[in-house]
């Protein structure tokens, strides 16, 4: 990899400034990622800024109505919170099986969902719960968070902060596991809000995580397994890859969605 | 531009200037002369590389030498007591938990991390404990053995 400045900043205001100093610097959280594609020379920030020493981005907060978890919060930590498994096991279940033991070991909430890789699985968790990111200036909607493959809402030296996720009635995760790079084939959230309402966000299948309508109103009717038999799971605009084309994608998208149902149940 | 860098290694202070870009591995191997860890892929798959910053298994070729700045690192020469293997390597070397050898290294460091947090781990957990590892030769089966032996002789 290309030789860069690197910082670690020791406050939330010295982190951003050192991020609007030089338009070419990025911030580092737990590297899973971005490391990776630095040593391949698909990036080369001039600057890193190591957030590491950061405190504003740590912690878990846990309230009647939700539970916000701070951005450098590493998978193992939300894999193990008491917290979080009490209000959203689903939640801690995903973290629990993202990467590998190592990987959860540095990884973070926030340069997941920063990264918003096609095939990460936190973006199915906020939004099929419907989260809030919170950022150094601004609260965004999950559902205005993730805007394409690799493209989130956040602006040039905007740092998440924290993600605040409203706890549900119930919820559930099913994943195929795509066992070469670790991550997921699919993945389906099914959520069910305190007013009732079923969310059913897809990883994996396509370039960006996104909701699927038509299982929402089957599942909003009756939920039920049974009540998304029948639904005819389109593939256009789905992945296709060596792993899967896209019909068996859509095929994975009714057995996966099933399958959190039935865990919800 | 060179960076001062200090850390406990085995129990051992080391201090150090180093580029930015310099992972811990490279730091470890090139610098320390500590070989023990390998290195087998580009791509941050394959484990051979595992050492316990603070406690907690990594990849160290996915980690710079700077993140561990202050840290407290194992490597898998920080383990046995001169010529007495720690009961994790002897196991390795009972149940025929290593062929060519690469991979183990990295399998005896995420082993550990399994018996922190399963002092008594079923299959299931160590196989799954072991996910970050790849072995190209034993087909896995002793290696699971060996953590199971490890653990128990850890107890
Ligand atoms: C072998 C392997 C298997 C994996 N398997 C999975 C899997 O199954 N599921 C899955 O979801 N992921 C998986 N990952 C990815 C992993 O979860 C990464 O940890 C995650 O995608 C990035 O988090 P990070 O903290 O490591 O971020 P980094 O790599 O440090 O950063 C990633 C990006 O986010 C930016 N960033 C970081 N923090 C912030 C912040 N607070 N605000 C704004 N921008 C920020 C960085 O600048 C960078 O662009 C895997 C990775 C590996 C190496
Ligand atoms: S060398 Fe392969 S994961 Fe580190
Ligand atoms: S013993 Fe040869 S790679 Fe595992």
């Amino acid at each position: 990899m290309y030789d860069f400045a690197y910082h670690r900043p020791c406050s939330l205001k010295d982190a951003l400034a050192l991020l609007a100093e030089s338009p070419e610097a990025r911030p580092l959280a737990g590297g899973q990622t971005l490391l990776p594609v630095m040593k391949q020379r698909l990036a080369a920030p001039s600057a890193l800024v190591d957030l590491s020493g950061v405190p504003e981005l740590r912690g878990i907060d846990l309230s009647p109505q939700a539970v916000t978890i701070g951005a450098l919060t590493t998978h193992a930590e939300i894999a193990e919170s008491a917290e979080v498994t009490q209000a959203i096991p689903a939640l801690s279940a995903m973290a629990a099986k993202i990467g590998d033991q190592q990987v959860r070991h540095r990884g973070t909430l926030g340069g997941s969902i920063a990264n918003n890789d096609p095939a990460a699985d936190y973006p199915a968790a906020l939004l099929g719960l419907d989260a809030v990111v919170v950022t150094d200036r601004r609260e965004i909607a999950a559902a205005d968070f993730f805007i394409d493959i690799l493209e989130t809402a956040l602006q040039p030296g905007e740092l998440v902060v924290a993600v605040r996720f409203p706890i549900p009635r119930t919820a559930a995760y099913a994943r195929m596991d795509q066992p070469a790079s670790r991550f997921a084939l699919v993945g389906v959230f099914v959520g069910v809000m305190q007013d009732g309402g079923v969310r059913v966000a897809v990883t994996g299948a396509g370039p960006c995580v996104f909701r699927q309508g038509e299982m929402e109103t089957s599942l909003t009717h009756s939920f039920r397994p049974e009540a998304l038999a029948g639904l005819d799971i389109a593939a256009e605009g789905l992945n296709s890859d060596l792993h899967g084309s896209p019909e068996y994608r859509a095929h994975l998208i009714g057995v996966l969605a099933r399958r959190a149902v039935v865990a919800c149940l | 531009m060179a960076h001062a860098l200090s850390m406990i290694v085995n129990g051992r202070e080391v201090n150090a200037h180093v580029e930015a870009r310099t992972l811990l591995v490279d730091f470890l191997r090139d610098h320390l002369g500590l070989t023990g860890t390998h290195v087998g892929c580009d791509t941050s798959q394959c484990g051979a590389c595992v050492v316990q910053i603070n406690g907690l298994s990594v990849k160290a070729c996915t980690v710079l030498a700077m993140q561990a700045d202050g840290a407290d690192v194992t490597t898998i020469e920080g383990l046995a007591e001169g010529e007495t293997l720690h009961p994790m390597q002897q196991a390795f070397q009972d149940h025929h938990g290593l062929q060519c050898g690469f991979c183990t290294p990295g399998m005896v460091m995420s082993a550990l991390d399994i018996v922190r947090r399963h002092p008594d781990p079923s299959e299931a957990q160590i196989r799954d404990g072991l996910k970050g590892n790849f072995c190209r030769c034993t087909g896995y089966g002793s290696i699971v053995e060996a953590v199971q032996a490890g653990a128990k002789a850890m107890r």
